[in-house]
């Protein structure tokens, strides 16, 4: 373990919330308007850690600790995901699938949180986004699968320098992993993470009750899962030499995150949100090319 | 065509009430019924209580409690009215089974004058409050809790209610939507209105005072001009007095001022709802320069006391008149780019397209109004069928499309926009000389009027009944909003509950215009 993987850590925990403002400086550039701060997610996040938390009298224990738990997971998730080729201080060999339980563990307690609740919007939005993360996960497992079936590593760490960008597989993977990336991250076409829609809203509505520094823990925990499914994707396409010195790696991948983040907001302004019925159809497809990279390195 | 038991009459003509033949509430109804079957709609179905029309029969007690309806009817293709009446006392056949767009009309008949409609399939208040009718003691006289009462209810294990508003995410008005779903699949929507109602038509009674301009252009904030028209029109045909042509003109560049302000602020929210970016941003500022336009015109950008019985209060100069002409110019290239934009995506066309349908047969019986009623291939446009004002002299074609979707809703607006914005740039061309405002008159006594305009949202209706002293014994407002709720509520029949926000906008109804 090097000191160095702690301080991809840090960096993480600093600027995972910039993303957030990348996105949206991009998506008002394109609307031709001057756009938020780039650091108002920091802003809202420390506003919010100011303010006290209002607790309905119908909701339990599990409503006050679903943003806790989401954000233990997703910090347990940043210290996997290595930044850069750079080994993450928690490597082991079967991580990946770790990665996906512990963000598996996040959504079930943002879900048991909404139900909790008891409003027939937060309800709606939970039993949304549990159908979408069922088609979701199987093509992030699967694409794992396919990058560790090729590299014959099991641990993220060593796995994604391994893997060769310009194999096919690989391309597939990612294309793959970047629909789940803005399913994950509630993005558009998923969910629109601008509306004040209650009807259309899927991981927006599940939060409507949460305040205060709990509604900060869940704004910074999902800045960190952006930051920490971005990792996994830029390691793909830079896979960066194990041995290299530290600032060279470790820059190409956030200046990946970055142009990641860019490539979002264009996303985001190109097009329009999915009917929610057409959703899963994309995640199957997603799936499907998961599969395909899979049976492609099988042959 | 004519019906044997209506008086006809058109838009802006004046009749004393005398004339408006009473009939037995038999032939009264089966005369309605006929008249719809034969293609005509209901514009106005409304009670005055019968002292009030006349005073000199002084047995108060007992008339009190007789109310005479007044139907007015529209058939389109004819451009023509007809009004007939009835005295109903206590209770009568409703129309509603027979003729369902008399069904929120009859509703609020029961809700104003105590007068029931037997045999009305959902007879409850429309906008919660106490009746007009103050000495009847009638069941709906005790005083009712607005949002209380009974919802449309289905029943099975997995069937659950959504209930949304009155109070709303967003920054709009007030109103109560109940979702009755399985899963994301809406089977019905009831929607309860009334947090808005102010009581104007009662306000308006004894008028016309300095106030009664004013409670029209805040009828619906966003319809001032459209209200404030058709009331004036209405002023203007019971005075007997008409206006300038250059009044005319500017009236009507106003009207299509309003109507293209609001059109490009509905696609641009729209698109905000299905979450596509460029046409939203960028709708939101072209609205907002179509209404310094209309702030050009009169120093106010929803036209406010531009508009006044006997012409419009300020007049246009020739570099007013250039000015108009360049920023429209720049205003509609723009408008172009931005709106082309969503029927280029096809990300959009998949949101707009198949959502929120309804059958022309469905629009036909619901008698709905405006760019939904045209949006369903029914040609329906009182400035083209009921023509007033400058719309006599100068038409626009009426625009319609046939899927009855989103989409066509959508796109009928666009295709307005680009109407309007000809009409303007001809009307600037050949500008009238002349005065702008006349001479105003007392109001004819014992007359009855109707006037028609078509507002951005569809046919206004107002009617006015003047008493023997030329003041309003009764006034009678009619928003599209009221006769199109219903077909919000339709739309969204076996829809995915997720695509209601986006129905909601391609509608746009006014819920101030609704409650009064």
């Amino acid at each position: 373990m090097q000191i160095t993987s702690f301080i991809n850590i840090i960096l993480g925990l600093l600027l995972a919330p910039l993303l957030l403002g990348i996105i949206n400086k991009t998506k008002a550039s394109f609307a031709g308007r001057t756009g938020q701060p780039l650091l108002q997610a920091y802003y809202d996040i420390i506003k919010q850690l100011q303010k006290g938390a209002v607790y309905s009298k119908t909701t339990s224990w599990i409503f006050r600790a679903g943003p806790v738990v989401g954000l233990s997971a997703v910090l347990v998730a940043l210290a996997i995901v290595p930044v850069g080729g750079i080994a993450a201080p928690l490597a082991f060999s079967g991580d990946l699938l770790l990665l996906a339980y512990l963000l598996g563990v996040m959504r079930f307690f943002t879900v048991l949180a909404a139900l909790d609740t008891g409003s027939s919007f937060e309800g709606m939005g939970a039993s949304r986004e549990v159908l979408f993360s069922a088609i979701a996960e199987p093509a992030f497992l699967i694409g794992l699968a396919a990058i560790a079936r090729e590299t014959g590593i099991m641990s993220l760490s060593h796995m994604l320098p391994a893997a060769h960008f310009f194999s096919p597989e690989v391309v597939l993977v990612v294309a793959s992993l970047l629909v789940v990336f803005l399913c994950e991250n509630a993005r558009i076409p998923f969910d629109d993470p601008n509306t004040h829609l209650e009807l259309t809203m899927i991981h927006e509505v599940m939060v409507l009750d949460h305040s205060g520094p709990d509604f900060a823990f869940i704004l910074y925990s999902s800045a960190l899962k952006l930051w920490v499914l971005g990792l996994v994707i830029v390691g793909l396409i830079f896979p960066s030499p194990a041995g290299s010195f530290w600032p060279a790696p470790v820059s190409t991948a956030i200046c990946g995150l970055i142009l990641l983040a860019i490539i979002v907001g264009i996303i985001e302004s190109l097009m329009a949100r999915l009917r929610l019925l057409r959703i899963p159809q994309l995640l199957v497809a997603a799936g499907s090319l998961s599969a395909f990279a899979f049976i492609l390195i099988l042959r | 065509m004519s019906l044997p038991a209506f008086k006809t009459l058109r838009n802006c003509q004046t009749i004393a009430i005398d004339d408006v033949p009473l009939v037995d509430t038999t032939v009264f109804r089966n005369s309605i019924i006929t008249a719809v079957e034969g293609g005509s709609r209901i514009c106005a179905l409304f009670g005055v209580p019968r002292d009030r029309l006349d005073p000199q029969v002084f047995s108060k007690q007992l008339s009190r409690a007789v109310i005479r309806v007044f139907a007015v009817l529209a058939h389109d293709r004819e451009g023509t009215l007809f009004i007939i009446s009835t005295d109903i006392r206590g209770s009568y056949a409703a129309l509603t089974p027979d003729c369902p767009q008399a069904h929120w009309f009859e509703r609020e008949l029961f809700e104003q004058w105590g007068v029931v409609p037997e045999g009305h399939p959902w007879l409850k208040p429309i906008r919660f409050h106490k009746t007009y009718n103050k000495t009847e003691d009638q069941t709906n006289a005790r005083e009712s809790m607005i949002g209380i009462t009974d919802f449309f209810r289905l029943e099975g294990s997995e069937i659950h209610d959504v209930a949304v508003g009155p109070v709303h995410a967003g920054i709009i008005e007030p109103g109560h939507f109940r979702f009755q779903c399985h899963g994301e699949y809406v089977y019905h929507l009831e929607i309860s209105l009334g947090y808005q109602h102010r009581g104007i038509e009662p306000a308006l009674i004894g008028g016309p005072t300095k106030r009664t301009l004013h409670y029209m252009e805040t009828l619906a904030g966003d319809t001032t001009i459209g209200h404030a028209m058709a009331f004036s029109h209405l002023m203007e045909t019971i005075m007997g007095v008409s206006v300038t042509p250059r009044a005319k003109t500017i009236r009507g560049i106003a009207l299509e001022l309003e109507r293209l302000a609001n059109h490009i602020g509905d696609l641009g929210a729209l698109a905000g709802d299905v979450g596509f970016l460029p046409t939203a941003s960028y709708c939101g500022r072209i609205r907002g320069d179509v209404l310094n336009l209309t702030a050009l015109l009169c120093g106010n950008r929803f036209g406010r006391s531009l508009v006044l019985p006997g012409g419009v209060a300020f007049d246009l100069d020739n570099t007013l008149v250039q000015q108009l002409k360049d920023r429209l110019r720049a205003a509609f290239s723009e408008v172009s780019a931005a709106v082309n934009l969503l029927w280029d995506t096809p990300s959009v066309m998949a949101r707009f397209e198949n959502a929120g349908r309804i059958s022309k047969e469905t629009a036909k019986s619901l008698g709905l109004v405006g760019p939904a009623a045209r949006a369903c291939d029914i040609v329906r446009d009182a400035r083209y069928d009921f023509p007033a004002g400058i719309f006599r002299f100068s038409q626009i074609p009426v625009s319609t499309w046939d899927t009855g979707d989103v989409f066509a809703r959508a796109y009928v607006r666009w295709l307005e926009i680009q109407r309007s914005v000809t009409f303007i740039q001809n009307q600037l061309e050949m500008w009238p000389e002349g005065k702008t405002e006349t001479e105003i008159k007392n109001l004819a006594a014992n007359s009855l009027a109707v006037s028609l305009v078509e507002g951005w949202r569809g046919g206004i209706c107002h009617v006015a009944l003047t008493d023997s002293r030329g003041l309003f014994s009764h006034y009678k407002i009619i928003d599209p909003s009221f006769h199109n709720w219903m077909g919000l509520a339709m739309a969204l029949r076996n829809q995915q509950i997720s695509d209601f926000p986006l129905c909601n906008k391609s509608f746009n109804l006014s819920y101030c215009g609704h409650d009064l």
